[in-house]
């Protein structure tokens, strides 16, 4: 029965088979051939396709809270315990007299240890002081150890063919049938379905697992039900794409899609997007060159989109990240700078009281003796003040705030004197401490905050406008 | 059973092993890395894929050179994965080892196909314990026996000495950095440096073992004697030690097991020494797990039963009121007296 598909995957590969014969090292497919296998014209392609990638959508959304829930690895040491399952019933089945490879109870084998190991890595992490990952480790070498034993006895059986219990520890991709691929889709569909309905209560087991305690809701029992999906999508992906590739799987897109969004249903969409994309792509390429395992291309093409999301995903990328922090930086150094030049100003002003300063040009060394700026940091401050229309170089040694960078160091100046007296009246913060704190919560600090703040000091009798500084201002001192 | 010399050298190479795995596996444990041996003995595939295209051989140490580079990299591939994207490090480890175990498996297609040498997956990334005696390297007469080494007791002895110099050398460094990262860096301990020094260790351990021996069992005794030693005692010293003795005995029931354990179930052949060993110690985990002194279940099981029949007795009333948790109650209680 399975024959024929085989035969047709072998006819398809084989024009790459020849030409890589020829000591090519990839066969690059000419368009046709490339179009016949994306969009599944051949039967046996379709199987492969269709099955690896809803694997890979199911894994990715059960994945995506594993990741959540900082259990990644639970799937590593899953698929490690399945393995003494599948040897039991592989015995038990041939003691019996039956034939031993019957794939619905070798798959109730490892899901009965799979879950066995489960349970166990919660005891051990409940009972004891050692964390996941020490349980993780134990369950995970103890079972596959027990697996090998088990392995090793029904290898010396004298008239058993242990190979296809082989095909559970590296996968057989190539020879999937109509049944394998049922199994996956009913699987899959289970797995959607329960994310679906349960959407709640795994989302507060993800982010707040006390606060679900105290719901009422019992989490271990919760865990476990997360847990033995994960197991459902062990087993079947087991024997697809082997015991190993199953767990990059369950992590990878799941890691992937959550560098783009912040929302819990984007992220299950799109790790199953990119699960399922990796499952057609990876096996697709298979297809046309036999010789590559499917498992591993489709582990690599994952890990190529994982690459990319880490670097250009939209909300934590690489690169949206560093450019945040720059963003950050540069607004905290224009806020220092602007607010050394107007406590100068105020202090060319002397100390008529109540008065505004007015604007004058500044002496470069006596703003450098200010803050602990180096001269390096202090000239990139003053170029990009310039940039900002904030500063105008009057003269070689000093500099003078223009209109608008005036109005701008005023407020700045006023806004970090709001939170200064705010910290010292009502947080019991020691007034030596205050300025660095202000320094940072200033950044942060939105325009209707300020308002808020300005309408609580009224009502507490302090004065609004060109606040004096709480603290005595030192040269050199504000910043250190 | 009859203990014939290979038997005794296959426990002594499985103590060896067990040791040196164990040392630094104990400060896997304590600082949460415990799936880290795992990891890298899968993800070194590619480094041996490597070092053979290279040289063309199957010699050993290329392959060796290799492959404790790459698993090198597996750790700092975790570590920037971890940091640059934090990511959690749990599924940090879990892409790279993945990712590079599947590249290994390709490489190894190419190689199989294009120098038609037979590079199986299992057979290099697994030796096997029970055929380390055959590889004898020197022999020689002690009194009245002859003596055969083998090369792996030679090879895992190296190891073993290589860890218990460093970690007696830097004793006072790894338990600092182990147990408070934070002060560690205070004192000018360099913890990221320790940190690669640990992986490095474990990486040339597990690299060296499962060449020799197989993979399962440094999977197993990089945690379980850790583990083990942790449920006993709360000081390093003295858990290095329990860790290296749990090993040793999970070498020697292991092999022991092995061999007469499938008999009695009326099975032929003599089992996987390896996979005895890695279930022999998830035994003695279990029985320290169930009755250890200071954390087993029983003790916590005991401590609850002799807790019950003695209840604290409640004479006022008012004490009684005040239990709950309004404190509002309990003040008005007291503003009435």
């Amino acid at each position: 029965m399975a024959m024929r598909p085989l035969l047709a995957i072998t006819v398809l590969g084989l024009s790459s088979v020849l030409s890589a014969a020829e000591g090519g090292f990839f066969h690059f497919p000419d368009a046709s051939e490339l179009w016949e296998v994306l969009t599944l014209r051949n039967y046996n392609t379709r199987l492969v396709v269709g099955s690896t990638s809803l694997l890979g959508l199911a894994s990715g959304v059960i994945g995506s809270f594993l990741l959540l829930r900082k259990r990644s690895l639970m799937g590593d040491t899953l698929s490690h315990a399945c393995l003494p399952g599948i040897c039991i019933m592989y015995l038990v089945m041939t003691g019996l007299g039956g034939s031993g490879k019957s794939l619905p109870g070798l798959l109730f084998g490892a899901t009965v240890t799979g879950l066995l190991g489960v349970w166990l890595v919660m005891l051990i992490r409940n009972t004891t002081r050692m964390k996941d990952d020490s349980a993780m480790g134990i369950i995970l070498s103890v079972f596959y150890g027990f697996g090998v034993v088990l392995l090793s006895v029904i290898k010396g059986l004298p008239d058993s063919s242990a190979a296809g219990l082989e095909s559970y520890i590296y996968g057989k991709v190539g020879s999937m049938v109509l049944q394998d691929f049922f199994l996956i889709a009913s699987v899959t569909g289970v797995v959607l379905v329960a994310s679906c309905f349960l959407l709640k209560e795994f989302t507060l087991l993800c982010f707040d697992d006390a606060y679900a305690g105290i719901l009422g809701w019992n989490t271990h029992v919760l865990d476990l039900v997360l847990l033995a999906l994960v197991t459902a999508v062990t087993v079947i992906g087991l024997q697809a794409v082997g015991l190993i590739l199953i767990i990059a799987f369950l992590i990878t897109p799941a890691a992937a899609a959550r560098f783009w969004t912040d929302d819990l249903r984007i992220m299950l969409f799109l790790a199953g997007a990119i699960g399922g994309f990796s499952g057609w792509f990876g096996s697709s390429i298979s297809a046309l060159t036999p010789r590559l395992s499917a498992g591993a291309l489709i582990v690599l093409m994952a890990a190529l989109v994982f690459l990319f999301s880490m670097f250009f995903g939209k909300t934590r990328g690489v690169v949206v990240r560093l450019r945040s922090q720059r963003r950050l930086h540069r607004k905290v150094g224009r806020q220092h700078l602007l607010r050394a030049l107007y406590e100068l100003l105020e202090e060319q002003a002397g100390d008529r009281f109540g008065e505004f300063p007015s604007n004058a040009p500044v002496r470069i060394s006596s703003l450098q003796a200010k803050r602990s700026w180096t001269p390096g940091r202090l000239r990139r401050l003053i170029r990009q003040a310039q940039k900002e229309d904030h500063l105008e170089r009057s003269g070689g040694e000093t500099v003078q705030l223009s209109e608008p960078g005036f109005g701008e160091a005023a407020r700045t100046t006023r806004n970090h004197r709001l939170w200064e007296t705010y910290l010292i009246t009502h947080a019991d913060v020691a007034p030596q401490h205050v300025d660095r704190d202000a320094d940072r919560v200033e950044h942060v600090l939105g325009p209707e905050l300020v308002r808020q703040l300005e309408e609580k000091l009224a009502r507490d009798g302090k004065p609004l406008v060109s606040l004096p500084s709480p603290h005595l201002i030192t040269p050199g001192g504000a910043g250190i | 059973m009859t203990w014939y010399a290979d038997d005794v050298w296959i426990v002594i190479i499985g103590s060896l092993c067990a040791v040196a795995c164990a040392l630094p596996g104990c400060f896997l444990v304590l600082r949460k890395m415990s799936m880290m041996g795992d990891a890298i003995s899968h993800a070194v595939l590619p480094g041996l894929a490597l070092g053979f295209l290279v040289t063309q051989s199957r010699a050993s140490l290329p392959m060796f050179i290799g492959a404790a580079v790459v698993g090198v990299l597996t750790a700092v591939f975790t570590q920037w994965v971890g940091q640059f994207g934090k990511v959690d490090r749990g599924a940090a480890m879990g892409i790279v080892f993945t990712t590079l175990f599947a590249l290994g498996l390709l490489m190894m297609a190419e190689v199989n196909h294009k120098t038609k040498v037979d590079l199986d997956v299992s057979c290099v990334l697994y030796g096997a314990i029970e055929f380390t005696p055959l590889h004898v390297i020197h022999s020689f007469q002690w009194g009245e026996t002859w003596i055969e080494l083998p090369l792996a007791a030679v090879t895992l002895g190296a190891v073993l000495l290589i860890n218990l110099i460093v970690i007696l050398a830097l004793y006072k460094e790894f338990n600092l950095s182990s147990f408070d990262p934070a002060l560690a860096r205070t004192v000018g301990v360099p913890a990221t440096l320790m940190h690669y020094l640990l992986m490095s260790m474990v990486a040339v351990t597990t690299v060296a073992s499962f060449e020799a021996v197989g993979s399962i069992i440094v999977i197993a005794m990089l945690v379980v004697p850790g583990a083990t030693a942790y449920l006993l005692t709360n000081r390093l010293s003295v858990m290095l030690g329990i860790s290296a003795v749990v090993g040793i005995a999970s070498a020697v029931l292991g092999h022991w097991g092995a061999v007469t354990l499938p008999p009695k179930f009326g099975y032929e052949n003599p089992t996987s020494t390896s996979g005895g060993m890695a279930v022999a110690a998830g035994v003695l985990f279990l029985l320290v797990w169930v009755f250890s002194p200071t954390q087993g279940l029983l003790q916590g099981v005991w401590m609850r039963v002799r807790k019950e029949p003695n209840p604290i007795p409640v004479t006022d009333p008012d004490c009684e009121s005040s239990r709950g948790p309004t404190s509002h109650h309990a003040a008005k209680t007291l503003r009435s007296r």
